[in-house]
């Protein structure tokens, strides 16, 4: 496994993240296009729609802020090269912030100094799951300050069960209006500690927009928020409207009896994100 | 096409109303907080050029120097509310009619619209590959080095950038205030049959 031609292939991957939407965003976008009738609402998503066009046609970024560079890997526990894919991962984003260009988002929360190239103390982020096989799949997502910005976490008290999480999606939905810049994709994290519950929040925008749970019972309780948020009337970019989200992705852990911490955390409408397999012998595949 | 050139005309501004859409061609500056910052703490004769021609675009822009020259990356709008503190006393000092950001300003804001005869448009929030775009030169920076690249004065010299929406008019509207309402209309209607 050569290091340097990993990096390339994840540079590559950040090019496809941060300059395109997938093919299931899109699809959203333009049937939510279809069905808004006010002139403001649909001002918002022709400019978003066109937006996509230029960024995927001129491999531009599509939005200045390319965001905190986090990765989900899920590694098999055959898969032989660890360390380097590691080293591959922090090495893509120095080369990807210089060649895309991606804007330099890394901050000292003390001295307030800019690293310059995206990487940083834990920066990137790398959440690692130790899966079966021998490969590794990457998901790259360059997350957005504005959306961020607009997580909550509530340490529910677990007597009002369901219908307080519901309650609690839906107040974050209508209080976060058009800042996270709907129609936004918000993951919902419940149960573990406060940790888990934020990190299962982030996770579950892993999934496609208009996939369901595996589970049944969480992907009716999907499908009722999503319905319900777009009741709200936020629309997109907040100006009013049928959109304020594309779906609501929920993931769950087991939760201690005293606790029950319900996490919201948005992501913008262009749900920057790619996909990539690693195989035995470092040969990368994009998935999405 | 709805198209305002710059100098901007002030009383086809006057004229807007909440709901319009329009798009530029000619100038616009980009400031966020230490940009607005900067130019109400220094005297007039230090200014380095005149606000009120111009509209302004709250926007820090992913932008780097290709063989010498500026090249915009991308060039979305950042959210305004962060603006909110100075945004009265800018247009009050410097006669900005035109003002271009993401997801509305406040009371201080909109009083000031009203008084001045200005508005306060979204433009759509991520779409900077589409501003980019509309872009065709740098025209000048100004306080480069002491503010840094995304909270300098950026002159753009733009054709047909929008769709800019007009959310905030002179006559004392918000469609921000308006969609607020609403929603929490709709948020108790919804949590109530759950």
């Amino acid at each position: 496994m050569n290091k340097t031609e990993l990096e390339e292939s994840l540079v590559e991957g950040f090019r496809r993240a941060v300059t395109s939407v997938t093919e299931e965003t899109e699809k959203a976008l333009r049937e939510a296009k279809d069905r808004e009738e006010k002139e403001g609402a649909n001002v918002q998503l022709e400019a978003i729609l066109e937006n996509v066009d230029v960024g995927k046609n001129e491999k531009r970024p599509i939005c200045q802020d390319t965001g905190t560079q986090t990765f989900f890997v899920e590694v098999g526990e055959d898969f032989k090269e660890l360390g380097l894919l590691k080293q591959a991962i922090n090495g893509s984003v120095k080369k990807a912030t210089e060649r895309i260009p991606l804007r330099p988002n890394a901050i000292d929360p003390i001295s307030d100094e800019n690293s310059g190239d995206n990487t940083g103390r834990f920066i990137p982020s790398i959440h690692w799951d130790i899966v079966e096989g021998d490969q590794a799949i990457i998901h790259i997502i360059p997350k957005g300050g504005g959306s961020e910005n607009m997580s909550k976490l509530e340490m529910m008290t677990p007597g009002r069960g369901l219908k307080g999480v519901k309650e609690i999606v839906l107040d974050q939905i209508a209080d976060m209006a058009g800042k996270p810049c709907p129609p936004t994709t918000v993951g919902v994290g419940l149960g573990g500690g406060a940790d888990l519950a934020m990190e299962l929040a982030k996770k579950a925008l892993l999934r496609p927009v208009g996939e369901r749970h595996s589970e049944k019972r969480i992907a009716e309780l999907e499908e009722e928020l999503l319905e319900k948020a777009n009741e709200l009337g936020v629309g997109p970019m907040g100006v009013g409207g049928k959109t304020t989200v594309l779906d609501v992705k929920i993931e769950y852990a087991h939760r201690h009896p005293a606790s029950f911490p319900v996490a919201v955390l948005p992501q913008c409408w262009a749900n920057r994100q790619a996909k990539l397999k690693v195989t035995p012998e470092g040969d990368v595949e994009v998935l999405r | 096409m709805n198209i305002f050139e710059t100098p901007i005309d002030h009383e086809r501004v006057k004229e807007l109303r909440i709901g319009d859409a329009f798009y530029i061609t000619g100038t616009i500056f980009t400031a966020r907080d230490a940009a607005h910052e900067k130019l109400l703490e220094i005297e007039d004769e230090d200014v380095p050029f005149d606000p009120s021609k111009y509209a302004m675009f709250h926007c820090g822009p992913a932008i780097h120097k290709e063989e010498g020259e500026w090249k915009v990356v991308s060039a979305g709008p950042t959210t305004s509310i962060r603006m909110e503190i100075f945004e009265d006393d800018f247009i009050e000092r410097f006669g900005t009619k035109v003002i271009i950001g993401k997801g509305g300003m406040g009371e201080r804001t909109l009083k000031a619209l009203e008084k001045h005869g200005a508005v306060y448009c979204q433009y759509t929030g991520g779409a900077g590959a589409l501003m980019a775009n509309a872009i065709k030169e740098v025209e000048d920076v100004y306080f480069l080095e002491e503010l840094g690249i995304p909270e300098a004065f950026w002159m753009f010299r733009v054709e047909e950038a929008g769709p800019f929406l007009v959310t905030m008019d002179s006559a004392g509207n918000s469609i921000h205030d308006d969609v607020a309402q609403e929603v929490s209309k709709n948020l108790e209607r919804v949590k109530s049959q759950l």
